[in-house]
């Protein structure tokens, strides 16, 4: 096999706020390889977000990261600006969550998309503009020479998150990060998107990470999950091992507080009851023990490393992993 | 596959052509007084008027007249034609004054609100110091020093104009900035510079039009009590300030000697507002986003 495109390396992010350093990512280890899907779920907060933007190198000004990004053998931490920005948006993309804020408002979509193409492509206006139908079309948008005369606010919003999938995609990149790209859309539309970006995925062999809080959304779509909480990747595997044998209770968790259609009506959602701890304060133990229904007195103890299960590839962070034979039907 | 495209086809076609109605008489009743001006003040020069300081004793305050059409002010010239000069030095202080504001307010504005930090701090600073300082001094000062002339009016008032405009653009900027399509350009591989002439410029530069308009017609009336202070336009060159101001010293005999300049002043006013308001109504293709 060859090397993985995206290798993150014991990266950890820190915030300063004003009561004291707010460690948003601890020591993440994961690779990618080109073509494929690794998805990151978890819930508010965990640190999804900021992880993908340690990727990107975008993180806020204050921020301290360390470790090692390395994409396409080069440690991207260690880029010069420069080189970075031209490797944004070439070879590395990004779809926001909420494609009401990411298009500018003021701006044709005609001029947004052309803009990037030329700044990365060496194209001329004719050119870009051809270039920006046959992407428009890709994306499944009708009349696609007439949407580019048009603003953000004409369009409808999964219209516009099939916009900003299609600047994203305007320079073929060679790994695409979906930040929630879903989640600010109807249920209908979110199959659609996903369905889309699956799509060009396969078409262009790019590989992609699809950050997300829905266990549903990853399920028929990522090569590869990642659990993370507070911080920390607690399960990584490939998607139909965790799902046929997951080890970890939060996973188990997220899992049951998907709501189910054919729930009988008033059935109570098994919610996570308590909320994640708070970031600034370092537990010694495992961060999810306080909420955990199968902690133990070792796990307010010491925190739990990543560990292999039996499915190479398939790690867990518990000491008391589940046997999954029991719960299949949860 | 035909009709579902020719529906389309129509919705695109259709949105531009109901925007036009909404214009209405008034906006083309202002932009029609403005235009006027506008030509009259730029032709003064060749227009078959007398000579707006030439004076003429004998026929002081003489009332409207085929020689005469608006009479003679309280020195025996023609006020028509001080009038349209008086348009010509009222309007290019007015516009210009607040293009040096847009300018470098709008610059440093920007530039503040992007980069935060030591520099929005000092830029901040500095415009705090500049609003401190009284501007009827400042403007005694400049004028004692670089003479009285519509040049350094000019200058005057748009100086004092900076700080205003530098925070209406550093507001938008801050609250632009943090937006996603921000990080998203950022994302894209955009610099600094496309940043910030191609995604923040376009939509900070809406409310600072805006304001723009707002600061002409604040300026031609600053300018205004400025000639009626003696601190504007020198004499014996009209502006509409300063005829308002020797106009004062006739008014129980001849009251049009100052309600006329009045008048051009408060109808050009409200028509560069008018127009403002209408115009940016127009343009603003955030309209009907939230």
């Amino acid at each position: 096999m060859s090397a993985p495109l995206l290798t993150i390396a014991d990266v950890a992010v820190e915030l300063p706020t004003p009561r004291g350093s707010l460690r948003a990512v601890d020591h993440v280890d994961l690779s990618l390889e080109a073509g494929r899907t690794l998805g990151i779920v978890g819930e508010s907060g965990c640190g999804k977000t900021m992880l993908s933007r340690a990727v990107l190198q975008l993180l806020p000004k204050r921020a301290k990261l360390t470790g090692r990004v390395m994409f396409d053998g080069q440690d991207l931490a260690q880029l010069a600006p420069e080189r970075l920005r031209r490797l944004r948006g070439r070879d590395l993309a990004v779809v926001f969550q909420d494609p009401m804020t990411s298009l500018n408002p003021v701006l044709t979509i005609g001029t947004q998309l052309m803009e990037t193409i030329q700044e990365h492509l060496e194209l001329d206006a004719p050119e870009a503009r051809k270039r920006s139908i046959e992407l428009l079309a890709a994306v499944g948008i009708p009349a696609p020479d007439q949407r580019l005369a048009q603003y953000p606010h004409q369009c409808s919003g999964g219209m516009r998150q099939r916009i900003a999938i299609a600047i994203a995609l305007s320079c073929e990149p060679k790994l695409l990060i979906a930040d929630e790209p879903t989640t600010a859309l109807d249920v209908t539309i979110q199959a659609q998107i996903l369905d889309l970006l699956a799509r060009e995925q396969r078409r262009r062999h790019m590989a992609m990470i699809l950050i997300t809080h829905d266990l549903g959304v990853v399920a028929g779509r990522a090569d590869e999950v990642a659990v993370m909480y507070a911080g920390r990747v607690v399960e990584r595997a490939p998607t139909q091992a965790l799902f046929k044998r997951m080890h970890m209770p939060y996973t188990e968790a997220l899992l049951a507080a998907i709501p189910k259609l054919d729930a009988a009506p008033h059935t109570p959602l098994p919610a996570i009851s308590g909320r994640p701890p708070d970031p600034t304060r370092p537990l010694r133990g495992c961060s999810f023990a306080p909420r955990c229904r199968y902690a133990a007195s070792d796990c307010h103890h010491a925190k739990p490393a990543l560990t292999s299960a039996e499915i190479p590839g398939h790690l867990y962070a518990c000491f008391h992993p589940i046997q999954m034979t029991e719960r299949v039907g949860a | 596959m035909a009709t579902l495209e020719l529906s389309i086809r129509d919705e695109v076609t259709a949105a531009p052509s109901r925007r036009k109605r909404k214009l209405g008489l008034l906006f083309w009743i202002a932009s029609g007084w403005l235009v006027i001006i506008l030509t009259l003040a730029i032709l003064a020069p060749v227009l078959p008027l007398q000579n707006p300081v030439d004076m003429d004793m004998l026929e002081r305050r003489a009332a409207f007249s085929s020689e005469h059409w608006l009479g003679t002010d309280g020195l025996g010239r023609d006020e028509l034609a001080r009038l349209i000069f008086g348009a010509r030095a009222s309007l290019t202080v007015g516009l210009i004054a607040p293009m040096i504001g847009l300018t470098i307010g709008g610059a440093f504005g920007l530039l503040a609100g992007y980069f935060r930090g030591r520099f929005e701090t000092l830029v901040v600073g500095s415009m705090d110091v500049l609003l401190a300082f009284p501007p009827l001094i400042f403007a005694l000062a400049v004028t004692a020093y670089l003479g009285q002339s519509i040049p350094n009016l000019t200058l005057i008032l748009g100086v004092l104009g900076i700080p205003a405009f530098m925070r209406v653009a550093r507001a938008a900027t801050l609250t632009l900035a943090r937006r996603e399509f921000v990080i998203a350009a950022e994302a894209l591989g955009a610099s600094h510079a496309r940043i910030l002439l191609r995604e923040l410029l376009p939509n900070v530069i809406l409310p600072l039009l805006a304001f723009f308009l707002l600061g002409v017609a604040v300026t031609i009336v600053v300018e205004g009590a400025l000639s009626f202070l003696g601190l504007g336009v020198p004499p014996p060159m009209a502006s509409w300030g300063s005829m308002i101001g020797e106009g004062r010293d006739s008014l129980d005999v001849a009251p049009r000697l100052a309600f006329l300049p009045a008048a051009g002043l408060f109808l050009t006013v409200l028509a560069f507002n008018l127009v403002g308001d209408t115009l940016r109504a127009l343009t603003d293709p955030r309209q009907g986003a939230l």
